[in-house]
């Protein structure tokens, strides 16, 4: 085991990692690690662009901004947060560019700006061009952009390195972070990282879906270490399903495909998101869009043999503009599906997305420990957060703004409270618990197999809790759940060595996707209600007398050692907007 | 009713709609290992598997991992060409296992998968980045502007400039070009392709006031002069771009000024 001391140390190494880094970096020690190399990181599968009421090719401003956030949220934002995204969104692009990103440019040479779902002029009248955009990779040039910028800082990287646990230690009766233990990938070694501060920023929990957007790697690895260590997770039950995934593959088809003028039709050729949303059409939100895709299935209205997808025709558009402005995603149909977009429609289906839940912090960043209370020492960034910027549904291109402007203030945030606090003892033996959990699963005998497991868990999920839930199907899931963490205890790996065991890390990926998948599952069955990405068919209405509030997702364990998950809620604050019922 | 699954493999045996011409096939999987844990020398390993040849070469790694060989190690992460994590050598050509369909690959013959070349091999498909990171490092990747205020709104930059060097903004670091090139593979002090393809990124920006610097640093004897203008790296591009073009560009800004 070896030890080190930093003052601020990030884990994960994606936009609101490094957006962090660089804010951390001028103003403390600072360490980042990451299980993979910075420039993997599935912020560069973005596509559409970041949101901002830069105002630059048709008037806007940061309150109607806000208030597509708060709505495109289903009343479940926290309004003060949202208010601060919308306003820092400005600047927040202003930066990047200013780093040197390299975005579309208008005639005038400003940053160009596009439509995008749930964005619109003066409260819903239209939408509105805030999307600014590079191309149809903008995650990508932001990904490009703060890691090039991590380079000029001097950021220091500990590539392939596997935060498996979060260190708590109580000080005069105040619960405070110590630490990370990481597994460093390369030589199965256990590091301690010793900090004053720990910002987590690495990312979402997609992988316990099937069919999903998600990179193999987002297993909800922060979310998994500090649930364990008793922290509360947010309204993991909201996920957004993201309507045009390809077909069966999942692989994202940016909704900036419908902003430049692209349309769903369904098998008659029909252009169903008329019946659904008469005003923004196929631009609105996401969990509008994806039921309706369902819905047209539902009804016989699929596309193909089976029925079973819809299309996102692109056909009507200039070859020359496809090319120009989605030249990424037209190859992705070409080389997936053996389709040119520029004469054929794409066949889509709703794909899972982005986990608007996470690990609830305050708009510094600061993880909360309950309702109110933060817990000193400890950060929180990005799609592993919950603001709670995005509620119960995140309109497009709202997620690079949220790296962006929550990643820079938790890095502000930690260094400055690493310049004050001194660093705190560590336990005893800290890294026991990991040595413990890698030693077990390195060793375990049993038959049960990683790959199995993890199928099952894809499929139950999928079927359960995607885009349409019941009360019938949660409990499926619950069941279906608590039967393969059983079995999980059961698993064994064939690679034994410590050299590069990604064998090992799967399982160790499996477990977090387990117990994530769980608390989904649980919080989604006690929300009696629809709103947003969660969508009860049983209960069709959104109720706000008894469920405008965030889900607390505790895990407690028994004195006989079982563990149990409990619920409590916290409330939303309400600032200007009062909820109106969600129409597009 | 819950949301209708879409399971690709839940229909065993029956053809896929549109597909009805491409059952499954067996096909061969020939991969190079090594794991000095066990043994100073690498040896190649036959996997068989059956698979949909529309599949990716990345699908068949994971099916051979997931079921047959666990230890089987390879990195990857998106899976679809974004993030380049895998490149690999597959049939002797440089590319990306996820961006590479089977029934592209004449799956008739074993198909050849092993590490790309020129970097040292830590454990199966698995090489030592640094090399390559430091020499993308030295080209100073970043914006470098003279101005000593900032200005309030963003920089202009019209379209025109914008496309000067939309090409080389498009590359994921996969390392694909540099380690096809032959240069490389002899002197691992060479640059390399993507590092000069990051290069031109910046000195091409209107932007960016330390082209003149990153010239320098290319003119070195390690520099953009060992291009031998092979094209292997503009081949083994997964994202397309024009890469020998991009250094030819470089060459010829260090002949101009012009840049």
């Amino acid at each position: 085991m070896k030890i080190h001391k930093y003052d601020t140390v990030i884990v994960g190494a994606g936009g609101a990692g490094m957006r962090a880094a660089i804010e951390a970096t001028k103003r403390s020690r600072t360490a980042v690690l990451t299980k993979l190399y910075p420039t993997r990181s599935h912020t560069g599968a973005a596509q559409g662009g970041m949101a901002a009421a830069l105002a630059n090719v048709e008037e806007d401003n940061w309150e109607w901004h806000t208030f597509d956030t708060i709505k495109g949220g289903d009343y479940l934002v926290d309004q003060d947060a949202a208010e601060i995204l919308a306003k820092e969104a400005i600047d927040a692009v202003l930066d990047l560019e200013k780093m040197g990103l390299p975005f579309n440019r208008t005639p005038d040479g400003t940053i160009d700006q596009r439509r995008f779902g749930g964005h619109s002029r003066n409260h819903g009248e239209a939408p509105v061009r805030r999307s600014c955009y590079a191309a149809d990779r903008t995650g990508h040039m932001i990904l490009q952009t703060l890691y090039q910028n991590c380079v000029k800082e001097g950021v220091e990287f500990f590539n392939e390195f596997y935060v498996l646990d979060q260190l708590l230690v109580e000080v005069d009766g105040v619960k405070k972070s110590a630490g990370v233990v990481a597994y460093e990938l390369a030589t199965g070694e256990i590091h301690v990282f010793q900090a004053k501060a720990v910002i987590y920023a690495s990312g979402g929990t997609g992988k316990f879906f099937k069919v999903t957007s998600n990179a193999h790697t987002l297993t909800g690895d922060g979310q998994a270490a500090v649930y364990r260590r008793g922290l509360p997770l947010e309204d993991m039950e909201f996920f957004q399903f993201h309507p045009t995934g390809i077909w069966r593959m999942g692989i994202l088809l940016t909704e900036g495909a419908r902003g430049e003028g692209g349309i769903l039709r369904n098998k008659d050729g029909e252009r169903f998101m008329e019946k659904y949303a008469p005003v923004m059409k196929d631009l609105a939100s996401r969990d509008v869009v994806s039921r309706s895709i369902y819905t047209e299935i539902r009804e016989g209205r699929g596309c193909g043999p089976e029925g079973d997808h819809v299309y996102l025709d692109l056909t009507h558009l200039p070859p020359e503009q496809l090319d120009a402005k989605l030249p990424d995603i037209t190859e992705f149909a070409r080389t997936y599906l053996g389709i040119e977009p520029y004469t054929d429609p794409i066949p889509i289906q709703p794909t899972a997305h982005y986990a608007m839940g996470g690990i609830p912090t305050n708009v510094q960043g600061e993880v909360l420990r309950d309702n109110t209370t933060v817990v000193p020492g400890l950060y929180a960034a990005g799609e592993v957060a919950c603001v709670s910027v995005h509620g119960a549904n995140r309109l497009g291109t709202n997620s690079l703004l949220d790296i962006n402007v929550f990643g820079k203030r938790a890095g502000i945030a930690a260094a400055e409270y690493s310049a004050t606090a001194s660093h705190i003892e560590l336990p005893e033996d800290p890294s026991s618990q990991v040595v413990a959990q890698i030693e077990r699963l390195r060793t375990a005998t049993g038959n049960e197999r990683v790959a199995d497991i993890r199928r099952e868990l894809q499929e139950c999920m999928d079927a359960n809790v995607m885009v349409f839930r019941t009360e019938q199907t949660i409990k499926t899931a619950v069941e279906k759940i608590a039967e393969l963490r059983e079995r999980y205890l059961n698993v064994s790996v064939q690679d034994k060595g410590k050299r590069y065991n990604t064998d090992l890390l799967e399982a160790v990926e499996l477990g977090n996707l387990l117990d994530l998948a769980e608390v989904m599952a649980v919080s989604a069955l006690a929300r009696k209600e629809s709103r947003g990405g969660h969508y009860r068919e049983d209960y069709p209405n959104r109720d706000d007398v008894n469920f405008m509030r965030h889900t607390m997702a505790y895990r407690e364990v028994g004195d006989d050692g079982t563990e149990s998950i409990r619920l409590d809620y916290k409330p939303v604050v309400q600032t200007r907007y009062q909820p109106m019922e969600r129409k597009y | 009713m819950a949301t209708p699954t879409l399971d690709k493999t839940d229909a065993a045996g029956t053809p896929e709609p549109g597909f009805a011409d491409s059952p499954y096939i067996t096909a061969t999987f020939r991969i190079r290992r090594f794991n000095p844990e066990i043994s100073a020398e690498a040896v190649w390993e036959d996997f068989q598997l059956e698979i949909d040849p529309k599949e990716r070469v990345l699908d068949a790694l994971h099916k051979i991992k997931w079921d047959q060989d666990g230890t089987l190690t390879f990195r990857r992460s998106c899976a679809h060409g974004i993030c380049g994590s895998d490149a690999m050598r597959i049939n002797g050509k440089n590319r990306l296992a996820c961006k590479t369909l089977i029934k592209d690959l004449n799956p008739a013959k074993p198909i050849t998968v092993e590490p790309i070349k020129g970097l040292t091999v830590l454990k199966d498909l698995v090489v030592d980045m640094e090399p390559f990171f430091q020499a993308y490092r030295d080209v100073m990747p970043f914006l470098i502007t003279k101005e000593t205020n900032e200005p309030t709104r963003e920089r202009l930059q019209t379209a025109e400039d914008r496309e000067r060097f939309d090409d080389t903004t498009k590359c994921i670091l996969c390392a694909a070009c540099t380690s096809s090139c032959p240069v490389f593979w002899n002197d691992g002090q060479y640059f390399g392709p993507a590092a000069i393809v990051n290069a031109h990124r910046f000195i091409f920006d209107s932007r960016d006031d330390a082209g003149e610097q990153r010239l320098e640093i290319l003119n070195d004897k390690d520099g953009v002069w060992r291009c031998r203008t092979t094209f292997n790296c503009t081949d083994a591009c997964p994202r397309g771009i024009e890469v020998t073009k991009a250094i030819q560009e470089v060459k010829r800004a260090l002949i101009t000024r012009r840049f």
